[in-house]
């Protein structure tokens, strides 16, 4: 049987922040309003990583957070999609080359687990319209 | 034929597991979309509740280091089995009231505290701080709401003069008393901490315990947990049917009426949900034993009161 089919009809996520300034995190809950409401697309923000099958991270990550991000994706259970949101995430935006950077999320990621499936959602931050879009394109080629 | 067929016909189609389960998922939707409603949303479509199923199944298990496995992996099975006998029992006791044994109202109020006690254990063997919190507060609201709740069956059986068979108390819709009356309200907010509903829900607190009991569990292992929340909203307000508002008769007629009376308290399970602020555990363990104690109190009094001088509304 196909699983990954019932991925795409039921994406749990959960969020992590990777010292990001908050707004893309508060885009992201934005897209739970009633405005949104990206249960339709049977969408669900969990608290656990356990039960997450998206991992929302925004931030640069940062070297206190680097280690905890890892941490969370190896709690996840596999078969699992990580979403980069914001410029930060994808590619450090201005903080490219501070002292407090650990490097490009995706790369730490990729050394961790080099077969990790990663989604960039550009913007800084990207509006609820974007990250939707960027979430049903993304599950559609999975 | 006979026992053979019949007893595996129960238990695994008609009011068991694929008939609760089947039936428990369009529950599941319903709470989700209602809930949703009341919050100017749209909501999840028909077939969620199904997806997330299929989709957990999928996924894989993770088990924790320091967790004790063989308990980890059985209580998930205990639980769902309880709420499985649970449904058979009812389901036989509504559609098949011949078959019942006198006392089954005893052993299903033993098999309803099967699920909690699963959820306890399985958040112990699971060595995460977030969930021990969750088996704590969990094992706190079971000692308070079973008071109330066995209480609230014994203005049942006075009012129905002393039947102990869910066929014979179902015969009677004592809702239509006042200590019925009130006995029904204070066992719908017994059921709601059953289900773990808000405002009750503090065991599994998404907001500050992440999701408490069920913490560590993942793949195929949550999936059993969610079916087994999605079997007991069938089986409970099904029982609340059977107890306080008369059943679901033998006739058509009364079949349709029954249904209706499961959709009414499943839809005030949800309201209530919807429309309340998350109680600390101190809170509700006062408010069950104080508040919903003297009030049962007072309905066992006007229940023999009105017994013993034949007085039907009180």
């Amino acid at each position: 049987m196909n699983w990954i089919r019932w991925l795409k009809k039921s994406p749990w996520v959960f969020h992590v922040n990777t010292g990001a300034c908050n707004n893309c995190d508060i885009e992201i809950v934005n897209c739970l309003t009633p405005k949104y409401d990206i249960e339709r697309l049977g969408i669900k923000l969990v608290g656990s990583p356990r039960h997450a099958d998206a991992l929302l991270v925004t931030g640069v990550g940062t070297r206190q957070a680097v280690p905890r991000l890892l941490e969370i994706y190896r709690q996840m259970p596999k078969p699992c999609v990580v979403f980069l949101i914001g410029a930060c995430a994808i590619g450090t935006g201005i903080f490219a080359g501070g002292y407090h950077v650990a490097g490009p999320v995706d790369e730490i990621l990729k050394k961790e687990d080099p077969n990790v499936i990663i989604a960039y959602v550009p913007g800084c931050p990207p509006k609820p319209e974007a990250m939707i879009s960027g979430i049903v394109k993304a599950l559609a080629i999975l | 034929m006979g026992e053979v067929f019949w007893i595996p016909f129960w238990i695994l189609i008609f009011p068991g597991f694929v008939f609760t389960f089947a039936l428990g998922l369009v529950a599941t939707y319903l709470v989700r979309k209602v809930g949703a409603l009341v919050q100017y949303r749209v909501g999840p479509p028909v077939f969620q509740p199904f997806y997330d199923v299929m989709k957990l199944m999928g996924k894989e298990i993770l088990i924790p280091q320091e967790a004790n496995r063989a308990i980890f992996v059985t209580a998930p099975l205990v639980g769902l089995a309880g709420v499985l006998l649970l449904s058979t029992v009812l389901g036989v006791a509504a559609f098949w009231p011949q078959e019942t044994f006198v006392g089954d109202i005893i052993v299903v109020i033993y098999l309803m505290v099967l699920p909690s006690l699963a959820l306890i254990l399985g958040s112990s063997a699971s060595a995460s701080p977030h969930a021990a919190v969750g088996a704590a507060r969990e094992m706190k609201l079971v000692m308070s709401y079973e008071l109330p709740l066995v209480m609230a069956f014994i203005v049942v059986i006075i009012k129905s003069g002393g039947e102990l068979s869910l066929a014979g108390i179902s015969s009677h819709a004592s809702v239509g008393s006042i200590s019925g009356f009130i006995a029904f309200f204070m066992s719908l907010l017994c059921i709601q901490a059953k289900l773990g509903y808000v405002p009750f829900d503090m065991a599994e607190a998404e907001t500050e315990l992440g999701s408490g009991v069920l913490m560590e569990y993942s793949g195929a292992l949550l999936a059993v947990w969610k079916v087994m929340h999605a079997m007991m909203l069938v089986a409970l307000p099904m029982f609340l049917v059977m107890v306080f508002l008369g059943g679901f008769g033998s006739t058509l007629a009364g079949l349709v009426w029954g249904i209706g009376k499961y959709v009414i308290v499943v839809v005030l399970i949800i309201l209530i949900k919807n429309t309340n602020p998350r109680v600390r555990i101190d809170q509700a363990m006062k408010f069950f034993w104080v508040y919903c104690g003297i009030a049962l109190v007072i309905a066992v009094a006007l229940a023999t009161i009105g017994n013993i001088y034949d007085i039907a509304w009180l």
